[in-house]
């Protein structure tokens, strides 16, 4: 596969992961705006930008009702909902015979979905328009895995998408550790940022703390969102593909490396020697994991490949 | 015409040659099943396979790009439903005509880019070919694989007021245009199976087997098992869709400029494995672009050092560079000389009469009779830069007639022809549409392959003779009969 065609694969998937998870902590935090509860309606956005990396609002408007509007619909903002799908849609569009047509399709139609309450935020419910985001990502997941062969390029799908995710998941609990926040609601709100509420209920009863909740969405290795959970089908992913070279098996040690230290530690540990440090090594680990897939099998220079 | 149903109610014959009708208003006799189904047929079941037609193309997204705007629009080529009928012994004669034509004009290119004999013995005047602006100097002397610059061709063709066919144009660049004669086929064949029982029609489904085939043949010597790659200049261009459509087909790579690096002269692409080798480049991208260094510096389509690494003959590119210099409009005018000169024979297939505006004596009977002709600009193709004489106004005739005297080199001019007219449906009638045709031909250097069929192209607006899609044309499918 060239290697064109796996970047825009990649960054696709990752584009549409991170619409999903943008949809689903804004939803939550607006959600929970509508509740009396400690946090006022500022600090919930405080909290969902800093959840997605702080990025630049234009003007100086930081009311929550011009965030919404700039976090949903504007396509220059750099983290916007709308610029995810922008970028999804492009990447997709480079490489339109490489995937299937039913993908496309869905894709197409979520992106133009997505335009037309882009298009006039005001008669757009963010609550509604959030929910089918998620839910139409959710059908291109469906749509992907069952009309393409799960081929190099499908490899490619799942680097992007669990490699963003693990980011994602990772961000997010930094964030709630750093406000110690202890209200029992904001941690239920932390759970159902990753759908995990339901599947920590059956596995931990309703009962939530903040060990067990991190616990969950850092070590479980059964639940899709957990950072284990990602980083093994990274690395699954990889494992079917071989690069040129040594360039390949330093990538391997990356990943195994990660991947080994949320398989061995358990979270007394974890609490012990620092949430924060854990997470951040964590961050760092997935930006390099990041940079080494796109000098292996993107980005390699050619010297080393014709050495090789 | 009292005998046709309503639906032929405003089939109209002129002056030009009416494919389906005789003079006297008989129908041909290899029209006759097509004219009866469209007799039994209801007129509402036209209307419903029409719409069964249309949504076809639109959900196999065949479209060609309408250049203006930011995103570029993507628009469905119009498609018009009634086949475009040949006769088996007809189209034997135009598949000799052809497969001549392309002999003769790569013999040509193989002389231009050698010795010049040609020039030398002054059947093609010396300042034609080195005033061309698609001459290209850094190809004399260079051999390629089998002297095979001319691996596709599209030759339009058109019929005089007498049935006969004519060259009008020879396109030996990149020819387009080969994946709506296939995708329209396909959808012909779920739209009127029944009618393809009746009439018994030659397939053309192979022409991406044969291309591939035929590229096989040309890679580099001691390259057995060559790798073949299409280059398209991306998702912005025209004919993208074209692009991925053959390149899926042929089960080639469909690569750009930027995924391929040549190195000490051998051209790679990069995959995800590192790089691997290519032998056989099917370039869908102009000369101009094709590799910064040798041709124009100002792009980013091609590829860095892929003409030296042609020159050393590590790669084929197909078609070859320079080929422009043979689809010059004014080059053209003599073709039934090249084919004299290298054959011996009498061309098989007629030019259209061609007045070359540098020639002192045609120029005065051009400016003479602007009103009459048509005078086009020799550089340009697709429809642009062109005047339709009696079509035309007196200051667009004024307008040449400065453009003609400030650049003679420049133009050309031939008599208005009546293209032939054939039945198409348009707004629930079957009107009569004039038309050229489009075959595909392949060389390989050793034989010539030709799919029986084409695209035959439509002047949907009524009375119009520009066929461009570009300029309102459309196309429909072409059957040739097994008989």
């Amino acid at each position: 596969m060239l290697s064109r065609v796996a970047d825009s694969l990649y960054w696709m998937a990752r584009y549409i992961e991170r619409a999903e998870h943008s949809a689903r902590i804004i939803g939550v935090q607006l959600n929970l705006i509508l509740d009396q509860t400690a946090l006022s309606a500022d600090d919930r956005w405080r909290l969902i930008l800093e959840c997605l990396g702080n990025p630049e609002i234009a003007g100086d408007s930081q009311d929550p009702s011009s965030l919404t509007r700039a976090m949903l619909y504007d396509p220059a903002c750099r983290m916007s909902i709308t610029t995810s799908m922008n970028h999804a849609r492009e990447n997709c569009r480079q490489v339109r015979n490489q995937v299937s047509s039913e993908m496309w399709e869905q894709l197409n139609r979520l992106y133009h979905m997505v335009r037309r309450h882009a298009a006039d935020p005001r008669h757009s419910i963010p609550l509604e328009f959030l929910l089918s985001v998620d839910e139409g990502v959710h059908l291109f997941h469906g749509i992907t895995d069952s009309s393409m062969s799960h081929n190099e390029a499908w490899q490619f799908i799942q680097i992007g998408r669990f490699l963003e995710r693990a980011t994602n998941t990772a961000i997010l609990l930094d964030v709630h550790f750093r406000h110690h926040s202890h209200h029992h609601l904001e941690w239920i709100g932390l759970l159902r940022s990753c759908t995990a509420f339901e599947a920590y209920c059956r596995a931990r009863t309703a009962d939530v703390r903040p060990d067990w909740a991190l616990e969950f969405l850092l070590l479980d290795d059964t639940f899709p969102h957990s950072v284990r959970f990602s980083v093994d089908r990274v690395r699954a992913a990889l494992a079917t593909l071989t690069g040129p070279g040594e360039l390949d098996e330093r990538l391997g040690r990356i990943v195994g490396r990660l991947q080994a230290s949320l398989r061995f530690i358990d979270i007394d540990e974890v609490m012990q020697s620092g949430v924060r440090l854990k997470l951040e090594e964590i961050q760092q680990e997935c930006d390099q994991i990041h940079v080494a897939v796109q000098q292996t099998y993107i980005d390699y220079s050619i010297e080393e490949a014709l050495g090789a | 015409m009292s005998t046709f149903s309503t639906l032929l109610r405003n089939y109209e014959l002129h002056e030009a040659f009416d494919e389906m009708l005789e003079a006297d208003g008989n129908v041909r006799p290899h029209y006759q099943a097509l004219a009866d189904y469209l007799l039994q047929l209801p007129p509402d079941e036209m209307r419903r396979r029409k719409q069964a037609s249309d949504l076809s193309f639109l959900h196999q997204g065949i479209t060609f790009t309408v250049y203006g705007r930011d995103e570029g629009i993507e628009k469905i080529f119009p498609h018009d439903l009634l086949p475009r009928i040949i006769r088996r012994s007809e189209w034997e004669l135009l598949e000799r005509g052809l497969t001549q034509r392309i002999v003769a004009l790569n013999l040509f290119l193989h002389d231009i880019y050698h010795e010049g004999r040609i020039l030398k013995d002054r059947v093609v005047p010396r300042e034609m070919i080195y005033t061309c602006k698609h001459f290209r100097r850094q190809m004399m002397g260079l051999n390629i694989p089998r002297d095979v610059y001319i691996t596709v061709i599209g030759t339009d063709l058109i019929r005089g007021v007498d049935g006969r066919y004519m060259v009008l144009e020879d396109n030996l660049r990149v020819p387009s245009g080969s994946s709506y004669m296939l995708t329209s086929r396909q959808v012909m064949k779920r739209i009127f199976p029944d009618l393809f029982q009746t009439c018994g029609v030659l397939p053309v489904e192979h022409y991406p087997q044969t291309l591939l085939a035929t590229l096989r043949a040309l890679a580099p010597a001691g390259r057995p098992d060559p790798t073949i790659v299409l280059l398209t200049p991306g998702v912005y261009n025209s004919a993208y869709f074209e692009h991925t459509y053959l390149a899926r087909q042929m089960g080639v790579e469909l690569v750009e400029g930027r995924d391929l690096v040549v190195h000490e002269n051998l051209v790679y692409q990069r995959t995800i494995g590192g790089l691997r080798r290519v032998d056989v480049i099917y370039r869908r991208i102009d000369d101009d672009f094709v590799d910064p260094l040798a041709f124009r510096a100002d792009t980013a389509l091609g590829v860095t050092g892929l003409f030296n690494a042609y020159r050393a003959g590590n790669v084929t590119l197909a078609n070859a560079l320079g080929n422009g210099v043979a689809d010059d409009k004014a080059v053209y005018a003599y073709v039934p000389r090249i084919i004299k000169y290298y054959l011996g024979e009498d061309p098989i297939l007629e030019n259209v009469d061609t007045y070359i505006c540098s020639e002192d004596d045609s120029r005065a009977y051009v400016l003479e009779n602007l009103d009459k002709m048509v005078v086009k600009a020799v550089g340009e193709s697709g429809g642009y830069g062109m005047l339709i004489g009696p079509h035309s106004t007196r200051e667009m005739q004024e307008d040449f007639r400065r453009k003609i005297l400030e650049d003679p080199r420049n133009y050309i001019a031939q008599p208005t022809i009546q293209l032939s007219q054939a039945p198409c449906y348009i707004d629930g009638q079957v009107e009569a549409r004039h038309i050229d045709l489009r075959p595909y031909v392949l060389y390989d250097g050793d034989k010539v392959n030709i799919v029986p069929g084409g695209l035959t192209r439509v002047a949907l607006r009524k009375g119009s003779l520009v066929v461009n899609s570009s300029q309102g044309g459309g196309s429909k499918d072409t059957w040739v009969l097994s008989d």
